[in-house]
Order: structure tokens, then C-alpha cells, then sequence
């Protein structure tokens, strides 16, 4: 039987040069989505074939990675990406954000501000920000060749006649440095500020779409509106209930059927980090003040 | 009706040299020239596949014409060979300077989306970024083109067909073009639906000095809207002159069967 | 209090462990052996082969003995294992008219060169339950006859020395075949890539498109011009040599529809074709390829193009199945993020919602 063998990283040389000489253009033109030439991966489609492909690629034997999904290092998804490397490459891994010189994300950007020398992968599911609008792909990079996006413009319209707002929650298309609108992955829209004029080098993966595309560092990331509706992050009116943060994007917490809730970060290193300097929320307030109370 | 004083210059806005169009061996229009000026409206008739309607595609870059050329006076004054312009040239004419209104409103319309997203887009593609002024400038083109506002937020697909070939002139109309091409703006109306918005068109002509290439097989059509009349046979055009003239006292006997109604138009 | 959930690694680590004692069943049956799945689960063998394009009968064995009997899964399993396999080479074009036939049949035909031949199949079985095959008694030895030397031309080749089918595009030499797993897909795909995506792409869904068109959406009046199952041989140009090197033979099954004809002013009226060719005896698959083949030829023929099958990328975008299964499952993943996004925006809208209602019935009671 031919027993199969891996390379570092899994992926064979030939093949991260393809994707890298994909990224450089990424890079050379922000915002436009590069065809690739996407591998079968040994995990299904839709679970970060892209985001593995791209940090692949660009891995060296002295990187340190870190993996999250839903901002949190501990979901499982993550686990098995970050064990996928561990396993095919042997690099140090992490949960600390600052530590980390590779992050692959999945739907977050860390709460702590990135640094230059980084470089945060996103997993992308549908990398066509024009997709629902308009299906086909031939007519979508027509659209983009020629920057027309009166049709994006027209959703929002909608939106807010329909609605008194623009109402995408997240994969909140954005223009990059005043050219492509580009989909940051299904992202809150929370998060887009982070991407705009970032030290670190935003990467972005699509496997069974086969596209790369990039932010390079310190580039210009606007979120689409209106003058007079200007788009807004959202954040859950609450204080994190572990760590008290007021600046965190929040997971709701369902504790039992009777309506109660619990807001915690979704960024779990973020909150503990904060722990660890002897901040506390709510459901963990010290003994002695809870006596207090 | 043609008050030669409303041309705001002397200089053709639209100039057709040669034109010609054969599919195959089959020639659909031959040898067509003509000089279009700002503010003059231009009647294209014939019975249908005398090459009126390839002419306007040809007009409207459309269709590649297999010989001659279509040139136009752009914003600054400079006359371009279109076939020269690349596809965003192209495209951004058609979003600014001109207007195409077709016979089936579905052609020109988004059907699915609201009346004030379909006027209210041109204004956005071409970097409009304030909702409340595009909502405002739709209204105000919505009422001239005599929609309620109670329908600004309604697709076109709940509207009439009269208010929805209503809605695809303003759609058209709302970026200020200089030039419009309209095929066959009143077909498939019924009569009383149509002279209204005749009188609707001819009132927005006027006002706004637009510059049109309307094709017809309505010789009414031309009538009223136009100031001068081109009839085409065969690929060919076989008789030009001003309006009132060429249906009032036509020269070839094709006209003259054409204006007696005698031929199915 | 409250603890963000830990041990994810564990609980995966378990899972899996659990995924393995399901798989291996009651331990006091017989494990199935390799072998067994191979040749007794020969068609399902031929299926994983096909989808996972790999010829491999003993790996894609193992796939579906690994995947619990569940296709795709397998499928999956021998494609990522595929990935990582160096190429050498495209081999030489099969020469299917040189096929040794285990089956071969013709409905435009009653009788070819060559003949009917009925071969291994399940028409005319009566589908009655057969209770024998529990208890695992030998079925009698098939028939046999003396290897045939006579010719047993393509049916569509028949037609064509008249010029009755139009001539089978010839690939050009010098451009090399596409492979759709190292070059991203474009539109319009030329006919190698067209029919390699075909070839990989779901049975089940090619079934339900070719069965569209012959209800009428996209509907191209086909004949099964000839159906063959056997051996052909493979070859292969190896640069040192400098000749082809025959490399054993593969089973395939081909199939050619013979669909409605086409004339021009400069052409003679002539029959279509569309072609379904696939790994093992395959015979719904390649009669189903060859329908969504020729519905996709819509526009190269100048017809109408109005119809699901004819819509080429509405039918290549979606007819991997291991693309499709990995985004419909993903939706198992976690999405609390932007859930939670979408939660309070909605949560926003409902409550100016109800402002406003609650608005209007204060001022209807003011004005009341």
C-alpha cells in the first residue's frame, strides 16, 4: 500500500511556493481576491482549508502560533487546527497574543492591539462580498474590475429604508485602501476598525472558493455607509461578567431556561490576561467584597 | 416645433459615419451617417427589421458595428471615437452622460428592489454618499415623473406598466444625461397609458434640453417628440429631413406608404 | 461561577476514541477485511474511486472500511490522500474502441459489430430481496465463451464514417490537459476541464440534473448511443525512454448519447454528443455525465441556455460533493460571534419597533 508521507507543514514546497507567489500579489493589490490554485486539505471544506493553506505557507520553524475560532483558543476547531501544526510542523504554539508571530482566526480579531511583525489569517468562507447580491462569479469580478458598486450601496439603501439601518451584523463589507470592497470574513462588525491601519499583515484564505486576498500593514480600511448614517460597532450593553471588561466584544451565556443570561469576551486570552492583573467581573468577585455586599 | 435657438452650440454632440452591421452574409444596416446636436431629438422609424433597432445598438455601443464608426462629444468638449473607450469609459457614460430606456421596463429596472433604490442608484455609483439627499433627489424625480411618494419604498414589480416605464425615465433622467436612447418607450402600453406619457416625455425633453435617438414604428411617436425623422428600409436609411416635413409631404414612396398607414409598422 | 469551557482537547481526543470503537461494531463479528470490501462491495469500490479520482481499489477499500461505509466520507478521505501524491505525467488518451468488454450496449442498434453484450448487471434482475445471500452459499460459476477477436467498433465511430455524428473534438497536442486540482476553475471551463469536473462530481447530483433534462428543462432528444464496461490499457510517454510504456489496464465504463442534430448553412444537419466516461463499472454515473455534458454544450451549439443543466457555472460550482458536504457541515461549527452580532441588531430593530408602535398609540390617544 502506498503509506502516505507529509512535508513540513503537510503541505509540499511546489505547492507554498504557488501560494506565496498568491499572497505577494495579494498583497501588491489590497483588497482584490487572488485566484489560487486551493489543494484537497485533509479537513473538510468550509473548516479553514483556506486559513490552513495560507499558514502553511508562510510558517517557518521559528514561529509561534496561535489558532482561534470565535476568539476563543479553546474551541474545538481551533484545537484541532493548532494540533494539525503542532503535529506537521512542530512549531511552538500559543495562547497569548502578543506572543504569537502567526494567528489563524476564525469570525475574530484579538481584542489586543496587534503589533508589526505579525500576521493574523483569517479563515474565509465566501470571499465575494458582492456574492448575494449577485451569484455569479463572472459577473462579480466584472464588478470589481471595473469598481462598480452602486449595487452594494443599493443594499444598503435598502437596509435602511426597510429598517432605519444598515442592517449586516457581521461580514460588514469594507473598501480597501480606496479601490476593492472586500468581505473581511464573517467577522462582527465590532471588529472592522481593528482593520484599518493595522501594524500586522491581515492575510485572508478561502479553500473551497480558491481566492487569497490581503490587507498589507498600515493600510486604509473603511467600513461602507452613509454620511448620514454612519456605520457603528456593536457591543452588548455590559461589563464582561469574569474580567469587567467594557471594551471586550461579549459571548452570551445562557445559564438556565427562565431568561438568564451572562455576558463573558469572546477573546478568552484577553480576559485572562486581565485576570491574571487582578481585574474581575461580577461572578468572580473577591470573597472579601462580596462580604461587602 | 424645432426652435433651431435652443442649441446651446453648433458643434454635434453624437456623429454616426458609415455605420454597418451584417450578421453573416446578412446585412442588417448599411452606410448610415448622421450628425445628432445637443437638445435635438432624432426619430429613427421603419417596420421592424428595417435595422432600426441594430442602428441604435450601434448608436449605444451595444453592438460592434462591422464597419464605420460612432463618435460623441464627451463633458469636455473633446469628440471620441467609442470604440476607443475601454469598458469602465464606456460603462461610466452610461451611468452620467447617458440614458437607455428600454421598451420592457424589466430591462432597465431592478424589479426586485425599491423605486428609490433604482433611481436612487446612479447617484451612488457615482460616489453619492449621503442617504437623506439621495432619498430627497429620488422623491423629487418621482413626482416629476408623477409617482406617489407613498410608493418610493414599493419594487416595480407591485407598480403599473405605465408607472413603471415611468420609473425607468427617471431612473434615467436623474444624473443629468445629455443624451438618451429610448427603443420603443410606449410599446406594449395601452393607448390612454401611452399619451400620457408622451405628454410626460415631451414635457421632460424640453425642460431639460436632452439630446434623443428614440426608434419607432409609432409614426404619432415621432410626431410629437421628435424634430427630425430618419426612415429606414433595408438596412438603409431612405429618407431624412425635419419632422413635419418628412410626414407632412414625404418624398420616396416607401415613406409615403409608411405615413398612409398603408404598411403594417 | 461560571468557567469558559476547557478541555476541548480531551473531549476530541475521546470522541475520537468513541468514533473508533463505532466503527469496529460488535467485537464478537468478524472484522470485514480489505479484500472483502473490494470485491464484494466492488460497485461502492468503483463510486469512491471514481469521486476520489484515484484508481485505487485496495486504498479506496480502506476509505470506506475507515469511513464506515459512508461514500463521501470515503471520497474525502482518498482525495486528501490524493493531494499529496507527486505527478509524473499525463498518460496517453485511452483507446476505448480497443477495450476488452465485459459489457456492451447499443439502443440506437439492433445489432452491431461486435454485438450486444449483456455482461455483469442488475436490468432485468427482479429487484426481489434474496434471502440465499444470508446464507452465504455460492452463487454458480458464470457462463463462459472464448475471448472474441472480432472488432467491436464504437457505435458513435459507425456513425460518424458517414458523417451522421459530428467529429469528436480532437485535444490539441501541444496544450496540456487542464487539471482542475492545480489550477483554479474559470468560466467558460474548456471541455477537459468540463468533463474532469463531471467525472469527480456527485452521482447523485449529475442523476438529478440529467433526469431534469429529460423532463424538459434543457431537454436534448438523447439516444444511448453505446454503452461499454471493461479493461482498456493505459500507456505512458516516459521522457528517458521516449515512447509510450503500456502501465497495465484500468477498468472504466464509457458512455456516448447520441443527441439531437444541428445543421448550419454551411453544414450538413449531424447527430451531438455528449460523453460520460468513469473508473470501474459506473453506469449510472456515465450516462448521467453524458446528459449534463451535452446540456452544458447549450451555448457552444447556439441553443437556448435557460436551463438548470445548461447552466455551466451553476453545475460546475456545485457538483463536488466534498466541497458541498464541508460547507452545508460547517454550519455545525460555532458561530456564537456572529450570531451574537445578529442578535442585537435584532434585538435593536424589535425594540424601536415596539417605540414606534408604542408612539403611535400615544398620539392616537392624544388625539382621540
Amino acid at each position: 500500500m502506498n503509506a502516505p508521507s507529509y512535508n513540513f507543514a503537510y503541505l509540499d514546497e511546489q505547492t507554498k511556493r504557488m501560494i506565496r507567489r498568491a499572497i505577494l500579489k495579494a498583497i501588491a493589490i489590497p483588497g482584490y481576491q487572488v485566484p489560487f490554485a486551493s489543494r484537497e486539505m485533509p479537513m473538510p471544506y468550509g473548516w479553514g482549508t483556506g486559513g490552513v493553506q495560507v499558514t502553511a505557507a508562510i510558517l517557518g520553524p521559528s514561529d509561534v502560533l496561535k489558532v482561534i475560532d470565535q476568539g476563543s483558543d479553546d474551541t474545538t476547531n481551533a484545537i484541532s487546527i493548532r494540533k494539525f501544526f503542532a503535529k506537521t510542523a512542530g512549531v511552538a504554539t500559543t495562547t497569548r497574543t502578543d506572543e504569537a508571530s502567526v494567528i489563524q482566526t476564525r469570525h475574530r480579531i484579538p481584542e489586543a492591539p496587534l503589533h508589526e511583525g505579525q500576521v493574523l489569517v483569517y479563515q474565509v468562507p465566501i470571499p465575494e462580498p458582492l456574492r448575494f447580491l449577485e451569484p455569479r462569479e463572472t459577473e462579480t469580478r466584472r464588478m470589481h474590475a471595473l469598481a462598480e458598486y452602486g449595487l452594494m450601496h443599493v443594499k444598503l439603501y435598502e437596509d435602511i429604508a426597510k429598517f432605519g439601518h444598515i442592517a449586516t451584523a457581521y461580514a460588514y463589507p469594507v473598501k480597501v485602501a480606496g479601490r476593492y470592497v472586500m468581505d473581511p470574513s464573517p467577522t462582527p462588525k465590532f471588529d472592522n476598525p481593528k482593520m484599518d491601519n493595522c501594524p500586522a499583515l491581515q492575510l485572508f484564505g478561502a479553500g473551497r472558493e480558491k481566492r487569497i486576498y490581503a490587507v498589507p500593514p498600515y493600510t486604509e480600511v473603511v467600513s461602507l455607509d452613509f454620511e448620514d448614517h454612519p456605520f457603528t460597532r456593536y457591543r452588548q450593553n455590559a461589563p464582561c461578567a469574569l474580567c469587567g471588561a467594557e471594551d471586550s466584544y461579549l459571548d452570551e451565556i445562557v445559564t438556565d431556561d427562565k431568561g438568564g443570561r451572562m455576558f463573558v469576551c469572546s477573546d478568552t486570552d484577553y480576559c485572562e490576561t486581565r485576570r491574571a492583573e487582578g481585574h474581575f467581573g461580577s461572578a468572580n468577585a473577591p470573597e472579601t467584597e462580596r462580604a461587602d455586599v | 416645433m424645432f426652435d433651431p435657438t435652443s442649441i446651446a452650440t453648433d458643434q454635434p454632440l453624437l456623429v454616426a459615419d458609415n455605420l454597418a452591421k451584417s450578421y453573416g452574409r446578412l446585412p442588417a444596416c448599411r452606410g448610415v451617417s448622421f450628425k445628432l446636436y445637443p437638445g435635438e431629438v432624432l426619430a429613427i422609424v421603419g417596420e421592424s427589421g428595417s435595422g432600426k433597432s441594430t442602428l441604435l445598438q450601434m448608436l449605444s455601443t451595444q453592438l460592434q458595428p462591422s464597419a464605420g464608426r460612432v463618435s460623441y462629444r464627451m463633458r469636455d468638449g473633446v469628440l471620441r471615437d467609442l470604440a476607443a473607450l475601454g469598458e469602465a469609459e464606456r460603462r461610466f457614460l452610461f451611468r452620467t452622460d447617458w440614458g437607455f430606456v428600454h421598451q420592457d421596463p424589466a430591462m432597465g429596472l431592478r424589479m426586485a428592489v425599491s423605486a428609490g433604490a433604482n433611481v436612487g442608484e446612479r447617484l451612488m455609483a457615482v460616489g453619492w454618499n449621503n442617504y437623506g439627499k439621495i432619498r430627497d433627489t429620488a422623491s423629487t424625480w418621482l413626482q416629476r415623473v408623477e409617482i406617489g411618494l407613498d410608493r418610493i419604498d414599493d419594487a416595480p414589480r407591485t407598480y403599473s406598466g405605465g408607472m413603471r416605464q415611468r420609473l425607468q425615465i427617471a431612473r434615467n433622467l436623474v444624473t443629468s444625461p445629455r443624451l438618451v436612447f429610448m427603443d420603443e418607450p410606449t410599446g406594449g402600453l395601452d393607448v390612454s397609458v401611452q399619451a400620457r406619457l408622451l405628454d410626460l416625455l415631451r414635457g421632460l425633453v424640453t425642460e431639460l434640453g436632452l439630446a434623443v435617438v428614440i426608434v419607432t414604428h409609432d409614426l404619432a411617436v415621432a410626431r410629437l417628440l421628435s424634430h427630425r425623422v430618419m426612415v429606414m428600409q433595408g438596412g438603409r436609411v431612405i429618407e431624412t429631413g425635419l419632422t413635419d416635413q418628412v410626414l407632412d409631404d414625404p418624398r420616396e414612396p416607401y415613406t409615403q406608404l409608411l405615413v398612409s398607414s398603408i404598411l403594417p409598422a | 461561577m461560571y468557567v469558559a469551557v476547557k478541555g476541548g482537547e480531551r473531549a476530541i481526543d475521546n470522541a475520537h476514541r468513541l468514533l473508533a470503537d463505532r466503527r469496529r461494531g460488535d467485537r464478537t463479528v468478524p472484522e470485514l477485511s480489505l479484500a472483502q470490501i473490494s470485491e464484494q462491495l466492488a460497485l461502492g469500490v468503483d463510486r469512491v474511486m471514481v469521486e476520489g479520482s484515484l484508481y485505487d481499489r485496495e486504498l479506496a477499500a480502506l476509505a470506506i472500511k475507515q469511513a464506515r461505509g459512508d461514500l463521501i466520507e470515503a471520497i474525502f478521505l482518498l482525495r486528501a490522500f490524493r493531494a499529496t501524491l507527486p505527478r509524473f505525467g499525463a498518460t496517453e488518451p485511452l483507446d476505448t474502441a480497443a477495450m476488452q468488454v465485459q459489457r456492451r450496449i447499443s439502443s440506437t442498434f439492433k445489432d452491431v459489430p461486435g454485438g450486444q453484450i449483456l455482461g455483469p448487471t442488475f436490468d432485468y434482475t427482479h429487484r426481489l430481496l434474496d434471502p440465499q445471500l444470508d446464507l452465504g452459499s455460492d452463487p454458480e460459476l458464470p457462463e463462459r465463451a472464448p475471448v472474441s477477436s472480432e472488432d467491436m467498433p464504437r457505435v458513435t465511430d459507425i456513425l460518424g464514417r458517414d458523417g451522421l455524428i459530428e467529429a469528436s473534438p480532437q485535444a490539441d497536442a501541444e496544450v496540456p490537459v487542464g487539471d482542475l486540482t492545480r489550477e483554479p476553475l474559470s468560466f467558460p471551463a474548456d471541455r477537459d476541464l468540463r468533463l474532469q469536473n463531471l467525472a469527480r462530481g456527485d452521482e447523485g447530483f449529475l442523476l438529478a440534473l440529467g433526469y431534469s433534462t429529460q423532463r424538459g428543462y434543457g431537454r436534448s432528444h438523447p439516444f444511448a448511443g453505446e454503452i461499454r464496461f471493461g479493461e482498456v490499457e493505459l500507456e505512458f510517454v516516459a521522457e528517458d525512454a521516449g515512447f509510450a510504456v503500456p502501465l497495465g489496464t484500468i477498468a472504466v465504463t464509457e458512455c456516448q448519447m447520441v443527441n439531437q442534430f444541428k445543421g448550419s448553412a454551411t453544414q450538413p444537419p449531424c447527430f451531438t454528443r455528449g460523453y460520460g466516461l468513469a473508473f470501474g463499472q459506473s453506469e449510472r454515473k456515465t450516462m448521467a455525465m453524458a446528459l449534463v455534458d451535452r446540456a452544458l454544450r447549450a451555448r457552444e451549439l447556439g441553443e437556448d441556455a435557460l436551463a438548470p443543466a445548461q447552466d455551466e457555472e451553476f453545475v460546475l460550482s456545485h457538483s463536488d460533493n466534498v466541497q458541498a458536504t464541508g460547507f452545508v457541515e460547517h454550519l455545525k461549527l460555532p458561530h456564537y460571534v456572529d450570531f451574537q452580532s445578529e442578535l442585537g441588531l435584532l434585538r435593536r430593530l424589535r425594540e424601536e419597533f415596539e417605540q414606534d408602535a408604542g408612539n403611535n398609540g400615544a398620539m392616537q390617544e392624544a388625539a382621540e
